[in-house]
Parts: structure tokens; sequence; C-alpha cells
């Protein structure tokens, strides 16, 4: 059993777990805040993406127990019904989801694709290295396309977060 | 109290476009909408159930044999291990969509590489997952499976009922001027839905509850029973939100048959989730098919002849097939005409229904092929489809309902400008980019089901509907609010709706496109019984009621639910059944799509630069979440026309590329701004809300207006689908 301090949207925990855990099956299964899903448990599809000390990763490529004293944000952390961030109210505004499962990867993913697009990181369709300056709809795209969705609700996820980007911009 | 009603005559009274609240057809945002945003939405591993274990399934690693030894004994008591199940009632195959009964028993046969033998339960997911792994399974091969659907010495046979041959079509290609004679291929596929399938099982002495994630609850909750040798009324299943189905969980896979016995066996609740390779090896594939396309034409390019012949593989004794020729029987017509289907009795996972079973893969070959013979007779594609509509059907001689094919045709030709688009292919060049444009046109059967739904008009004046109708992503629980709200006059927010239970009246469930119409009608049934009950207590007749915000009277006296109902709630069960409607005419939903792709000169790359679908589904139950379901369904088409097959392996028939990583699903980047419109239309035949089934038009055809594009950009017919770069290559025009 391992032994791990963990501050999961701002709140810490401490788990005792077998080493064996990733920290998406330790949120799930352990914390019970089972809003990241758990769409591949290989690193494919992003439906398990949090934020790690600021960063989006795939929950499910990395251990729990190697994130003694991290900060993570999962999707619970973002909003509730009643206070949504901004990018979940646009998700519901542009009906960027239809069976909702890889939601809140995407939206995980989207809040921390934006910051560290204002941070000047480029990416691959990025015109030169100091990155953009502002999310086209293919960069947008781009970053969001590790961030898959079955149900192909893509045009609307683009407009949630062109409107969001658009306007923290 | 019942309100039934069967679908046997036209309903023109159009009664949605009556009323006053008008929340029907508008694009309201999702009332389950903030759950999914949040996290907050129950799927089905996510249950808080005290107690739970973990279970997980050991699979065959042969693809026809017998299991000669399950090595259990090492494993229990230790590492957390509590039980090794291999019940004979284990499911070797997963259920038919609408299967109402146990798909085929007993692990201990195995049929496929990947069927699952066993399960290992233990107190921890990763203990279960490493037993599970360990666990040694000792066979007894068989020599003579068959893996490959093509060979010479696959048995095959026909469904008798599903063979036409009508005229003479050899003469009738002899004789024309133009014709088509060619055969394509599409490959399999998997639905991939982005949640694996799951059950959580507890049990209270005799009464299971299933927690799980499927489509049809009205037919899971029989094939469940009939598995584990239970009666139905000892079992309640929950599926309150499903994370994507497209056809992989209209019937019950091995997790909930598996997950039932063990809890029963060790006496507590039990989780069992598939692996992703698992939902790829273990629940259903759409078979591959070959597809042996004629057309003939006169010079006029109204067709003569017809011919559609396919080839689709399942395993033996499976009476499901990929209805490939679906929509070839009434789209167009010839009189001379042969459409059969020939099933390959194969050794691979089994087949089954995935999104738009039939039209997804013959449309999209039937619409390749008029493209080809739109080109060797000289016709605007466009102009073909319109010449060869037929008045009736060509083989049934009877009328069809409401079609707005021609309208799709035109208003797409106009919205994409179609006429613009340059007509010699190979020839338009943008930098390293050769530019195409193509289109396709879009059918899909439409079928009412049988659905119950209970509405409640509350003494508090909020209203409740409740059905075991799932919503799979489609926007169920928004469409039924809609109906409610609208018959009952009452705002969105005072409407409940309240899903996949089965303690609640048997909807149709999620499939074939008929959930929306189907429960929806139940829900207006429902609604306008309690209608009537409203008009007796204020002394008015129902068609005179004027019902709004919350009040109810007949236009000078408005008064409220709370003061009319006095303390009494009135509830009512809607109760529809299809009819004559769907006998006497032939149903559809017709529509087209126009893309335009980029095809990389250097390095054969196809992007999708533009697409737009105009279709017509009958009335629009809500615009926002029908316009998503098309959106999904033409990125269906895209993945199936560019990066979407199914690899299995020629000497066990296991599938190579059985997950996310491997099997290219579309991605963000791969899709542009689709547009999609949807046309103004009333099916009085359809249903009593003249709204047919969307789920799966927009993937009717949606690959060949991208393959017909990609011909039109480098004169090359891709005929063996996907069109991957490595088909193009060596092809492309010279620089």
């Amino acid at each position: 059993m391992e032994i791990t301090e963990l501050s999961v949207n701002g709140k810490s925990h401490r788990l005792e777990a077998d080493s064996r855990v990733t920290l998406l099956d330790a949120l799930r299964n352990h914390l019970g805040l089972t809003g990241t899903k758990k769409g591949c448990d290989h690193g494919q599809c992003g439906a398990c993406t949090v934020i790690v000390e600021g960063r989006r990763i795939n929950s499910c490529l990395t251990l729990a127990c190697m994130h003694d004293g991290d900060e993570i944000t999962t999707i619970e952390g973002l909003g509730e019904p009643g206070n949504l961030s901004q990018l979940q109210s646009a998700f519901v505004a542009h009906d960027g989801f239809q069976c909702g499962y890889c939601t809140p990867g995407q939206i995980c993913s989207a809040t921390a694709m934006i910051e560290e697009a204002k941070a000047g990181w480029p990416s691959f369709v990025s015109d030169d290295l100091e990155g953009p300056d502002r999310l086209s709809d293919e960069e947008i795209s781009e970053r969001m396309s590790g961030n898959l969705c079955r149900c192909a609700a893509y045009p609307n996820i683009v407009n949630a977060i062109r409107q969001v980007a658009g306007e923290k911009s | 109290m019942t309100a039934h009603h069967k679908m046997d005559k036209a309903d023109s009274r159009n009664r949605l476009d009556d009323m006053v609240q008008g929340l029907v057809g508008s694009p309201m945002d999702r009332p389950d909408g903030p759950l999914k945003v949040s996290g907050q939405a129950t799927y089905a591993h996510e249950w808080d159930v005290p107690g739970m274990l973990f279970g997980v399934l050991a699979r065959a690693t042969i693809s026809k044999g017998r299991v000669t030894d399950v090595a259990s004994i090492p494993l229990i008591g230790k590492d957390g291990v509590r039980a090794v199940i291999t019940d004979d009632r284990l499911l070797r195959r997963p259920a038919q969509g609408g299967a109402d009964e146990a798909p085929p028993q007993g692990s201990r046969q195995v049929d496929y590489f990947g069927q699952p033998i066993a399960l290992v339960v233990a107190d921890t997911f990763e203990q279960a997952r490493h037993a599970a792994n360990i666990l040694k399974i000792s066979y007894e091969p068989m020599a003579n499976a068959a893996f490959d659907p093509e060979a010479e010495d696959t048995p095959t046979d026909k469904p008798e009922d599903d063979q036409l041959d009508q005229g003479d079509l050899d003469k009738a290609m002899a004789d024309a001027p133009f014709t088509v004679d060619q055969v394509y291929r599409t490959p399999g596929h998997n639905s991939a839905a982005m949640e694996p399938h799951c059950a959580i099982a507890s049990w209270d002495g005799d009464k299971l509850t299933l927690r799980g994630s499927y489509q049809m609850l009205n037919f899971n909750i029989n094939e469940l029973a009939d598995a584990l040798h239970i009666v139905p009324e000892n079992i309640r299943m929950l599926s309150p939100f499903v994370g994507g189905g497209f056809g992989s969980k209209l019937g019950i896979s091995p997790e909930a048959v598996s997950a039932a016995l063990a809890a029963k066996e060790i006496g507590q609740p039990v989780c069992v989730a598939l692996s992703r390779p698992q939902v790829f090896e273990t629940t259903m594939r759409r078979s591959e098919t070959r597809q042996h396309v004629r057309l003939a034409c006169g010079t006029d390019g109204v067709l003569t002849g017809l011919g559609h012949e396919c080839l689709v593989s399942n395993l033996p004794e499976e009476e499901f097939y990929e209805p490939v020729t679906q929509a070839t029987h009434f789209m167009y017509g010839g009189k001379n005409r042969k459409l059969g289907i020939q099933v390959a009795r194969i050794n691979r996972t089994c087949g089954g229904s995935v999104r738009a079973p039939g039209e997804a893969v013959g449309m999209q070959v039937l619409e390749n092929a008029m493209d080809e013979l739109a080109e060797e007779a000289g016709i605007d594609p466009v102009e073909l489809r319109r010449r060869n509509v037929p008045d009736r059907h060509p083989e049934q001689d009877i009328p069809y309902s409401s079609r707005r094919f021609i309208e799709a045709l035109d208003e797409g030709a106009k919205l994409f400008e179609w006429h613009k688009r340059n007509k010699t292919p190979g020839s338009l060049r943008e930098g390293d980019w050769l530019v195409g444009h193509g289109m396709a046109g879009a059918a899909r059967v439409n079928i009412l089901s049988e659905a119950k739904a209970r509405v409640t008009l509350c003494a508090d004046g909020t209203a409740v509907v409740e059905t075991d109708m799932t919503d799979i992503g489609t926007g169920t629980y928004a469409i039924l609010t809609q109906i409610a709200g609208d018959m009952l006059g009452l705002p969105a927010s005072k409407v409940e709706t309240k899903l996949g239970d089965t303690d609640f009246p048997a909807g149709p469930g999620s499939g074939g496109s008929w959930g929306a119409s189907s429960a929806g009608s139940a829900v207006f049934l429902a609604c306008e019984e309690i209608r009537k009950k409203l008009a007796e207590q204020i002394g008015s007749e129902e068609t005179d009621l004027a019902l709004a915000n919350g009040r109810a009277g007949t236009g000078e006296s408005m008064r409220s639910f709370a003061d009319i109902l006095d303390g009494q709630d009135i509830s009512a069960i809607g109760h529809i059944e299809p009819g004559k409607t769907l006998e006497e005419w032939q149903q559809a939903t017709y529509g087209s799509y126009f893309a335009e792709v980029a095809v990389n000169a250097v390095t054969g790359e196809t992007r999708v630069k533009r697409m737009l679908g105009v279709f017509g589904a009958g009335r629009i139950l809500n615009e926002k979440t029908a316009t998503s379901q098309c959106y999904g369904g033409m990125i269906w088409g895209i993945g199936s026309a560019l990066t979407e097959e199914l690899v299995f392996d020629d000497r066990d028939g296991h599938i190579v590329n059985h997950d996310l990583a491997e099997y290219h699903v579309p991605v963000n980047l791969d899709v542009p701004q689709i547009e999609v419109v949807l046309l103004e239309e009333r099916d009085a035949l359809a249903s009593p809300i003249q709204a047919k089934g969307i789920g799966e038009l927009g993937i009717c055809g949606a690959a060949a207006a991208v393959t017909n594009a990609i011909y039109n950009a480098t004169g090359i017919r891709v005929r063996d689908y996907p069109a991957t770069l490595d088909k193009l290559l060596a092809r492309l025009p010279e620089q």
C-alpha cells in the first residue's frame, strides 16, 4: 500500500492504495470523483483529462502514487450546476456534446489549452514558434484533437471554445 | 388510465403546431446538460454501491474449440481474489438488438478470438485485472474455423426473404447505352462509443438491481432474465445516462450476466467494466461488405436496371446480417432489379447493428455507383438522381409517405453553389492540393416502435414524464420535456423527464432512429388524455382548451393548474403501436450531402474542407439536438470514407486494431465546420407527432460524397474503403 497526499480541487486527500492504482482510478474508485471518465485506459481518447499543476494530462497514464503533493483540478473543481464555468456553460449553449461521456475531459482539456495558447505555446498548425495571435478554428481543432468524441460534436466543441477563448483574449 | 393508439391511418392534425408554449422544434438546451458538463451525470460505473467488488473478464486466445480447464484454484483467496466465475449461463455472444431473449450462452465453447471465458472477481480493480491476465485457460482447439469471408471454402447461406430477382437485369445491362458494373468493398466497423460497457449488479434476496449502459431496457430486462433463468419481475435495470451506444448497447453483453452471477454467488455487489479492447472484441462489429452494383440507364439517364448483390459475414447461427440493400429497394427506380444478400459464416467477433445498419454501407456504395453512372452518361450527378425518383415503390407498388429528397437535392446544390464546381477530374489545383467536389443522396428507413410513457400533471402545477426509454446522447431528455411542456402548457423548467428505469412504463428503446418519434408519440398521447381530464374539470372540450404557462381555460377565463386540480394529480399512460401506415406506405427519411475535399498531390492525404447536409425527417422536435445528430452521422461518414477499418488477422480472425489508437475514428482536426440544414416537413403517416427518425440519417451515404469528391479532385475511384493515402498515392495525377 502506498500513501499519497493529493490536493484535488483545493481539498486534500490522504490516499492509501495499491501502487498500481492510476490517478484516474484513484479519483473514480477511491475519492468518489467520477466526473473524470475512463474511455480507453490507454491514453488514446482523452476522456480522463485532468489538470495537474496547471497542465492537462491523461490521468489514466500516470500512477496516483507519482503525484504526492500535487495540485489536481478535475471537472468537479471547475463548476457545478447553478455555478458553471464559462466553458461549461458554453458547452451547454452550443450543444458541444451529445452522450456527455467525453465532455469532462474536453472541458478540462480546453480550460488548460486556452491558457497554453495565451502563454504563447505553438501548435502543429501555428505559423510560427511564437504561437498564434488568436485561437483560430484550426488552432482549436488541432489543440483539441487529443480528446475524441464519438458522438462527433466537434463543430460545436469548437464553437463553444471559440466563444470563451474570444471573451478571454 | 391508458391512451392507446395504433398508427393505422394518417394523422394530419399537426396538433403540436397549435400549442402556444412554443417548445417543440425550438433549439432548447438539453435539460441534462448541466449535469453532463459538470461531471455529475451518473453513467454505469459511477454509482456509489457499498461493498462493491470488481470483476474482470478473461478472454479466449483461440478462435474455435472448447475450454478444457480454467485454473481457478491457484488464484482464489490470494491477492484479494474472491471468485472465478465459469457458470454455464455466462454469455458467449452479445444479444442482438431487440433479441428479447438470452443470446448464446456457455463460454466453454469458443466461437471467436477474444470471447469471454471466465470472470475474475477481487476486492479491487487492480487485483482483478492482474488475476484475469494470469488466469490459465486450457483449450482443445478445432481446426475447421473460417476467417476469410471471401474464401472459396468458407460456408455461406442466403436469407431467403431478402433476395429479389425482378425482370431481366442481364438483358437491361446488355441493352443500355450507359452502365456501371463494379465491385466495392467496405471494411468492418466498431461503434466505439466513448463509455465502455459496464454493469454493477446487486442482489437483495431474489431481487436484482443492474445498473448498466444499455440502449433498450424494454428488451434488455427480458434478455437478462432469460439468461439468468429468473423472471423479469425480479429485475430492475437502471440506465439514466448512457455514454454513447451506436448499436453496441442495443442488447446485453457479457458484463451484465457475469456481474449478476458473480454478485449472487459472492453475496456482494459486483462491478464489471469491459476494457477498450474487450469492447472491440466482445460486443458487436459491423460486417465488412462486398457489394456488386450494376446500373443501367438510357440516354435520358432514367434507370432501366439496378443490381445490388452483397456478401456480408457473421458467426454461424446468428440471424442478424448487415441489411445492405435496405434502402436500395425503394430509393431509385428501374424495372429490372436483382438485389440479394449472402452471409459468410466465419469465426470473427459477432456481427450486429452499428449506427444505421444497412444504409450506412449500402447507401454509401449505391451513391458511388450513381456518381459513376452520372459520369458515364454525361449527366450532372444531382440531375441524375432527380430523374430516378420513383412515383411508387418499384418493387412493392405502394406509395411513399412524405419524401423530401428532391427538395434536399435542390436546396443542397443551391447552398453549396454546386454549379460552380470544376467538372473535369484532377484539374483543380491549389498549391500542393488537388481540390474536388462531390455529392450523394441520403436515405434511411423510418420505423415507429411500440412505446409507453407515463405523464403526471401534479397538483403543484409541475409535470413528470416517466419511461424506461434511454437518452444515449440523442436528446431524449430534451424532446420529451418539450412535447410534454407544449401539450400541457408548461415551461420546460416545470417538466421533469425521468428515463432509463425499468420500473417505468416500457419505452421503445434507443435504436434504429425510432426513439424520438415513438417515445415522443407515447408522451403526446398521455398528454392528450390529461388534457381531456382537465377539460372535463373545467367543463370544456379538449380541443377548445388553451394551456399556457401553467394555466388552463378557454381563452377568457384562465385558471392555474393548482386551482383546477385542487390537490389531485392527473396521471396517464400513453401507448403507441405501429399499424397499417408502416405496411401500406414506404416510409423513410431523405437528404443530400455535398463535400469539398483537398487531396495532397504529394502524399495522397485527403482533408475534408467543407461539408453540407440537407435533411428531411418529418417534424424536427429540437433543432439543436437534431442538428447535432446530423453532425455525428456525417462525421461518421468522414470516418467511413477515410480512416475507419477493422483489421482482422488472417490466421485466427482476431481484431488487430482493437483500440482507439489503431482504429481511427475522426478527431477534431479531421472535421470542418459542417453545415446542416433541416427541411420543414410533417409526415402524417409516420406518427401522431408527424416526426420521423433522424439519429442515423446523417451517415446514410455521407462517405460517398467524400469519395465522389476525391474522384473529382484526382480522377481516382476508390472502391475499396477506406480511401487511405496508400490507395491514392500511386495513381495521383502527374505533377
